[in-house]
């Protein structure tokens, strides 16, 4: 390994105490991103991806959400230990956050301007970026922002609302306001679903020529395979709360191991072979309140024996890929 | 926005009139002559009749109607048999003190209501926010009468710290008229000693009359204040490190103060139906208390005549809270 | 993030599911109404589990039976019918009189109870009239749509422009004081409040699929009316009716209390407190229990509406 990883997961989980009992959202996650790598984390909705980006950014509410175990490491500092004071202060500056819907993440009241100063002023007050800006500064540095994600026209653009501008002009400056605390780690939820596709492909296009530019760790979360082909050094595979498969994208494409992973490749859709006759993952996501025991996708799996009632470890089968399952390996 | 304040105030004018048609039609229902109500009561049949003729009270009810109009305009509003004075005269006159009376109270609503409102939603299922939603509710459920008299009863008679009733002392002479609010005239002829004596007259009426809005402004405030701060721009806005007081006064409440606004809009109208109430329990010499007591006595026109000056009143204010409105929410302002 | 609510009831949901499962067996009747069933019982759990919803509701049972069992418990029944005695006026509350007498020494707790049924009398018929007028003219406006909605929403504007009380007492002072003038009166001022809700329900659902469906299958207006939109508009409706319950017994107090309502020696605690607020500060039982009578039914029905809004109304649920 040439570097010290920048972020480590050791074992994490995380439970939300509901109503109705605990419902194991992560259960006993671990991986590392190296400075500069691009990550992928891929899985079908409710298997806990989005979970574990918020609990890097600590954005999850508790209660219900609740630390099981494990610790999240970045750049030598346990996340989950540290003062919310610290938290703050990491917040934006070393790891930046953007979501799914761009329509929702901004402020409809305030303009664009107004909310990308604020973000700058409150970066530089936390951060250790030695300046000390003033509000025309900040406005300045906006626009300069602006200008590096593409949005054309800025200083218009800083004039205006949210509602005059679209999906895909927003999430720009959804970008904008990420990158302006200059984060080393930059966590993307699902950053293309709501827009159309040629948008997307500009915003993965820009999310790739950031990363290059300004060194930037990413973290890719989406369901989308084709993003994770287009951005994405590495893939976690994740199933309800559990990583089942953690491969390098060539690998993951070439040979994907774990019976999930394949049903997934399975169910995109070949440009080459149009009428080739796609295939669903029969069944559902368990339920987290009181999951199967042992190995988690048993009751969806094909291939699934006696032995799957026991939890599978994630095993390196070659290089560069980690499968979490029975029958890989060992046939 | 000039067009916008252009196609309100066209709207008001509009629905100034169908008041004064409400008011028009309430005056033919009643089961007394309007002639022999218009006549006085000690007015002979022969009097009726004269008067029917004069006021054209023979003629097609639209005709009337319009007659009942270029009357108002005119500024011919009838006479109190009560005070036997104009009733216009008698409005001009006691409008200033419901004034002041029910701005005094929707600004105690709204400075307290919305900090409350706040508190109970940043402090959400804590003591603070119980203690706050027994106040809501119990507000709400008083009757403004009631809680007036229990006022009176505990701060001015038991506890002496404020005057039991009116607007001031009877020995005190007012200040010369500019504005005729008197708050605003001891101030600006620099008699202070009459500000504080009308002030300590104001606080109970206007403490009772704003109890059941704040409640509401309270109760709507938390609620939006909940909603919005689960909103994904809230996510946004902690996940770049913006301190949570910045987020709740600035990010969270402008969101949330919109339907806030249009619940203080809809409860300007029962305090302004509550001024009768208030007015009566304080002696306020104001137009709710000149209606009631003209409703008593079977005094036609000034009954009348306050209900268009507060139902005037009350569509004015509601312009000025849509021009708010507009000027908070950038989606509403860009499409006028 | 995981909605613990929305958890909550698809979870209730299948439990109720399990429990239906295991009683339809013989019945056809609980079958074929399986999931109405259902859909109670997830309200009636719902309900049970909301603290100050079950309170109000136990007021508003409590004051419903003092309703209707009052003129038989009271101890002294003819206080109510304009009874005299001198010489126990004004007493302090002990035993025998529980809230006091009055200025003509008739128990107050007898006239309170009693009044019960006035005030509820008043708020149902009021609630009623209002509903009667409101809910067909805003189904009209919603579904004939063009000028004639135009007119009904203005002259409903215009009405939602005065202030209520205001109006009230414009229309008593026409029609002179008096109870069932004070009813009249209040009725006269809350329709408006229907036919802007329902108004606005029925544009809503006259976009949805199923009615747009209905339309196209060549369903009758009448039939869609009564079997797609009346029912879906009822749940707002009864929220709104249980608030505005408390809001006409606050209207009739206050008509009450300015004298232009009820009028004694009639038990109305409006005016009870009407006569009562000349008697402060010394005897202040007088005018305290009845305002505490009309604070705690209004207190019931703005609490079971509360209640009643979570169940029916889940957008707004906390």
């Amino acid at each position: 390994m040439p570097d010290k990883p920048i972020l480590s997961f050791i074992d994490f989980k995380l439970n939300f105490d509901t109503f109705d009992g605990v419902y194991q959202a992560i259960d006993g996650i671990s991986f590392d991103l190296n400075p500069g790598e691009s990550l992928g984390i891929v899985g079908e909705t409710g298997c806990g991806k989005s979970v574990t980006a918020k609990s890097i950014m600590g954005l999850l509410p508790s209660p219900p959400a609740e630390v099981a175990g494990g610790g999240i490491w970045f750049d030598g500092r346990n996340l989950l230990k540290e003062k919310s004071s610290t938290l703050k202060s990491i917040r934006g500056n070393e790891i930046s956050m953007i979501f799914q819907d761009p329509m929702t993440y901004l402020n409809p009241v305030f303009t664009i301007g107004k909310q990308i100063v604020d973000v700058i002023l409150a970066h530089q007050k936390r951060g250790n970026h030695g300046r000390s800006l003033t509000s025309k500064q900040a406005f300045q540095y906006g626009m300069e922002l602006l200008d590096k994600v593409h949005l054309p026209n800025p200083r218009r653009q800083m004039k205006s609302y949210p509602h005059e501008l679209s999906g895909g002009m927003r999430q720009r400056v959804l970008i904008a306001m990420a990158l302006s605390g200059q984060p080393k780690l930059l966590i993307a939820d699902e950053p293309t679903t709501a827009l159309d596709v040629t948008i997307q492909a500009q915003i993965l296009e820009l999310i790739s020529e950031l990363r290059e530019q300004l060194n930037l760790s990413v973290i890719m979360i989406t369901h989308d395979l084709g993003v994770v082909a287009t951005v994405c050094d590495r893939v976690l595979v994740m199933y309800a709360g559990q990583i089942v498969e953690d491969a390098s994208i060539k690998q993951l494409f070439n040979n994907p191991s774990h019976p999930y992973t394949r049903g997934l490749l399975q169910a995109v859709p070949d440009p080459a072979k149009p009428n080739k006759k796609l295939k669903g993952i029969p069944g559902a996501l368990p339920n987290l309140l009181n999951p199967p025991i042992g190995c988690r996708f048993q009751t969806r799996c094909s291939s699934a024996s006696e032995k799957c009632t026991r939890m599978p470890a994630l095993n390196k089968i070659r290089t560069n890929q980690k499968v979490a399952c029975w029958n890989v390996g060992t046939t | 926005m000039g067009r916008f304040i252009i196609k309100r105030l066209f709207l008001m004018a509009f629905m100034l009139i169908g008041l004064l048609a409400i008011t028009f039609v309430i005056s033919h229902i009643a089961p007394t002559d309007p002639a022999a109500l218009a006549a006085g009561p000690d007015a002979d049949t022969e009097m009726i009749e004269r008067y029917r003729l004069e006021y054209g009270l023979d003629q097609p009810v639209y005709v009337q109607f319009g007659n009942y109009l270029t009357r108002l305009m005119n500024g011919n509003w009838g006479t109190s048999i009560l005070t036997t004075r104009a009733v216009a005269d008698d409005l001009l006159l006691y409008f200033p003190n419901t004034f002041e009376l029910v701005v005094f109270s929707i600004g105690i609503a709204i400075l307290l209501g919305i900090p409350l409102g706040v508190t109970a939603a940043v402090l959400q299922n804590t003591w603070a926010d119980h203690t706050i939603r027994i106040l809501t509710v119990s507000g709400v459920a008083m009757p403004m009468f009631w809680l007036g008299l229990m006022t009176q009863l505990y701060f001015a008679l038991y506890l002496g710290w404020f005057p039991l009733g009116g607007r001031m002392n009877m020995m005190t002479d007012p200040p010369d008229p500019i504005t005729n609010l008197l708050i605003v005239d001891s101030i600006l002829r620099g008699e202070f000693g009459t500000t504080a004596e009308a002030l300590t007259h104001i606080v109970l009426p206007a403490v009772a009359l704003c109890f059941p809005a704040l409640a509401s402004i309270i109760r709507v405030n938390r609620a939006e204040m909940l909603e919005t701060l689960k909103q994904d721009y809230i996510i946004n806005a902690m996940a770049h490190g913006i301190s949570m007081v910045r987020i709740v006064s600035v990010y969270a409440l402008k969101n949330a103060m919109l339907p806030t606004m249009a619940m203080i809009g809809l409860r300007f109208g029962w305090m302004l139906g509550g001024t009768v109430l208030v007015e009566t329990v304080f002696d306020w010499p104001g137009i709710g208390l000149y209606a009631v007591q003209a409703t008593i006595s079977s005094d036609f026109e000034p009954i009348m005549g306050a209900t268009i000056v507060l139902g005037g009143f009350f569509m004015f204010t509601n312009l000025i809270i849509d021009l708010v409105y507009a000027w908070l929410d950038p989606r509403i302002r860009g499409q006028i | 993030m995981v909605g613990s609510t929305n958890q909550r009831t698809n979870l209730a949901t299948v439990m109720l599911i399990q429990d239906s499962n295991a009683d339809h067996v013989s019945e056809s009747f609980a079958d074929r109404h399986a999931s109405t069933y259902r859909t109670l019982r997830l309200y009636a759990r719902t309900f049970r589990r909301n603290t100050s919803a079950m309170f109000g509701l136990a007021i508003v049972v409590v004051f419903l039976v003092v309703a209707a069992i009052g003129p038989w418990i009271v101890p002294f029944p003819e206080d109510a019918t304009g009874a005299v005695h001198l010489d126990i006026k004004l007493q302090p509350p002990d035993s025998t009189h529980w809230f006091g007498t009055d200025e003509v020494g008739n128990d107050i707790f007898t006239r309170v109870v009693l009044g019960t049924r006035t005030t509820l009398q008043i708020a149902c018929i009021v609630t009623g009239v209002a509903m009667l007028i409101g809910v067909p003219l805003g189904m009209i406006a919603g579904l004939v749509g063009g000028w004639v909605q135009e007119a009904i929403m203005r002259v409903t504007d215009v009405f939602l422009s005065v202030p209520g009380l205001v109006l009230a007492i414009a229309i008593v002072g026409a029609l002179g004081p008096g109870i069932v003038n004070a009813m009249l009166a209040l009725s006269l001022v809350w329709w408006p409040g229907y036919v802007r809700l329902v108004q606005a329900k029925t544009l809503a659902l006259k976009n949805e699929i199923y009615v747009q469906a209905a339309y196209s299958i060549g369903a009758s207006k009448l039939r869609i009316v009564f079997i797609h939109i009346l029912p879906n508009c009822t749940s707002p409706i009864i929220v709104k009716a249980s608030m505005d319950m408390g809001m006409a017994i606050l209207g009739a107090a206050s008509l009450g209390f300015l004298g232009l309502g009820a009028q004694p020696p009639f038990p109305e605690w409006g005016a009870m407190i009407s006569i009562a607020r000349t008697y402060l500060p010394d005897w202040w039982w007088y005018s305290f229990f009845p305002g505490l009578a009309i604070s705690l039914t209004v207190l019931g029905f703005n609490l079971l509406g509360d209640g009643l809004r979570d169940i029916l109304d889940p957008k707004h649920r906390d």
